[in-house]
């Protein structure tokens, strides 16, 4: 089959700082891809390049055979993404997020109000529409940016750790659901996980990125193979290393302490 | 189009909802009219200024116009804390109507508080010169509104986290505030203050106002509305520049 994300020779810089190296890889149309990698090894600098976000320094991406620094808008219409952070209006209700990602996207009203209700039945929140997604748990937020990331039937979902403080009962659910996307609609899936039992069960390629290059990519019994070890958390252990690597703690994480300090105050 | 409806109508729907924010923001302007308009009103008028409260009405208008509406641009901050922000940046639409959806949004939840003001104005006994002023009024409020949007939006697309919120508070909107004749006449002031106030946009929002409520003016009418006008303009270019440069 074709491949739907092509990715060659990408680099991105930020000043001297290189955070991806001349990476290259490639997924194909229905695949289920996992792209891992220690904190701050470039994951999510890759994923924003593949969905317009960031522009790469070099190389060159094909998103659904479009570039998504010259055709933005037809990149954007094929993907659908859960980002690592929540990104729902928490002050509207849950119908009302769907509503207005269907509208940015445009999807015509019927059909919008159509996949709202397979999808929120789908996730299991349709008795919940009406409610405010701040009185939303993390694990019914995660399901509503699923629901939000597939209204506009996309070709591919990207999913930047998207079970991240979840508990099992939830992540189990989650992942049966994608899969089973996966197979029915033949939804490309791409996405990122620091649980690598995640990856080896659900993922049929797998890539390994560490310090912005790739250092491995394969089937899950490849990269075991390859570092002759018997589970791929051995097997990412031997590829990146068992340092424990520092993030800069971004302008989010100090917001979040300020907030915490005057919870009430400040905000609205 | 569609998105800057939807842009649109999602400020004014979180607007309408946050009962607590809308009678928060009457707090300030309430006690200016009250212990400014009343406090200062024999003082003014023995310099024979006459009624401070019709006065100063226009000017507490338009403070809370320019309150409203910068806080407003500067949920941008929030949203990009809040992820929502990445959500807008996927869509595929143009920034540009991300933009203008949101600063028409603003300025319509602007315009709203400003002519709630003006209703407790008229409780605390302000009266318009003409009943026909108000419609223009509403207009230049807009316009007001849709200026300090822009600016408010604009300064936020620059801003990383709400800690430059104490900031631009401080040092651009009080002095806005402060600067523009909304409390004291631009008439009779020592000149250097007068060439700061003709730098001030909010001064000749301020002074359009004066002139549909009060029927008296400082500076001409053309000029304000041109003025008005010129600086939206300018805002409006910088920020959706600024916008569609952002990164999140």
């Amino acid at each position: 089959m074709a491949n739907i994300i092509e990715v060659q020779n990408l680099t991105k810089a930020f000043g001297d700082f290189t955070a991806v190296k001349d990476v290259s890889f490639s997924v194909e149309e229905g695949g289920i891809f996992a792209f891992l990698g220690p904190n701050g090894a470039g994951k999510s600098t890759t994923i924003k390049m593949l969905t317009t976000l960031l522009h790469p320094t070099s190389g060159s991406i094909r998103i659904n055979d479009n570039d998504p620094v010259t055709d933005s808008d037809l990149v954007r219409r094929s993907f659908g993404i859960v980002f690592q952070d929540p990104s729902l209006d928490e002050d509207l209700t849950a119908l009302e997020n769907l509503e207005l990602h269907g509208a940015l996207y445009g999807v015509p009203p019927e059909l919008l109000k159509k996949r709202i209700e397979e999808l929120l039945a789908l996730v299991e929140l349709y008795d919940r529409r009406d409610d405010f997604v701040r009185d939303y748990s993390g694990g019914m937020k995660r399901r509503l940016e699923i629901a939000r990331g597939l209204l506009h039937h996309p070709k591919i979902i990207f999913l930047d750790e998207p079970t991240l403080g979840l508990d099992p009962q939830t992540r189990n659910h989650l992942w049966s659901y994608v899969q089973k996307l996966n197979a029915d609609e033949g939804i490309t899936v791409f996405f990122t996980t620091h649980y690598m039992e995640e990856a080896e069960r659900v993922a049929r390629r797998i890539a390994v990125i560490d310090h912005g290059v790739i250092v491995a990519q394969g089937t899950s019994d490849d990269l075991k193979r390859e570092t002759g070890t018997a589970t791929l958390e051995e097997a990412f252990l031997a590829l990146t290393g068992s340092a424990i690597r520092e993030e800069a703690g971004n302008s989010v994480d100090r917001m979040r302490s300020h907030l915490q300090m005057h919870r009430g105050g400040g905000r609205r | 189009m569609k998105a800057i409806y939807v842009m649109w109508l999602r400020e004014v729907k979180r607007f309408i909802r946050s009962k607590s924010r809308i009678v928060g923001a009457l707090g300030q302007p309430i006690l200016f009219l009250v212990a400014l308009g009343y406090g200062l009103g024999p003082v003014f008028q023995k310099a024979g200024q006459g009624n401070y409260l019709e006065f100063i009405a226009p000017g507490i208008i338009g403070m809370t116009i320019i309150f409203t509406a910068i806080f407003n641009g500067m949920q941008i901050i929030w949203d990009r804390q809040f992820g929502f922000l990445k959500e807008t940046m996927v869509a595929p639409v143009s920034r540009l109507s991300i933009m203008f959806g949101r600063t028409l949004g603003g300025a319509t939840v602007a315009t709203a508080q400003g002519t709630l003001v003006l209703f407790i104005a008229m409780v605390a006994g302000f009266r318009p010169v003409s009943w026909l002023g108000i419609l223009p009024a509403l207009f230049i409020m807009l316009l007001i509104a849709l200026l300090f949007s822009a600016i408010g939006i604009t300064v936020a697309s620059k801003l990383k986290d709400m800690q430059g919120f104490q900031l631009i508070m401080n040092f651009l909107v009080m002095p806005l505030f402060f600067l523009s004749g909304a409390l004291f006449p631009l008439d009779n002031v020592p000149p250097a203050l007068l060439i700061v106030a003709k730098f001030d946009p909010l001064s000749y929002g301020v002074d359009a106002l004066r002139y549909f409520l009060d029927g008296a003016a400082t500076f001409p009418l053309a000029l304000d509305i041109g003025m008005l006008l010129g600086v939206t303009a300018f805002f409006l270019v910088l920020g959706s520049y600024f916008f569609s440069q952002m990164e999140v």
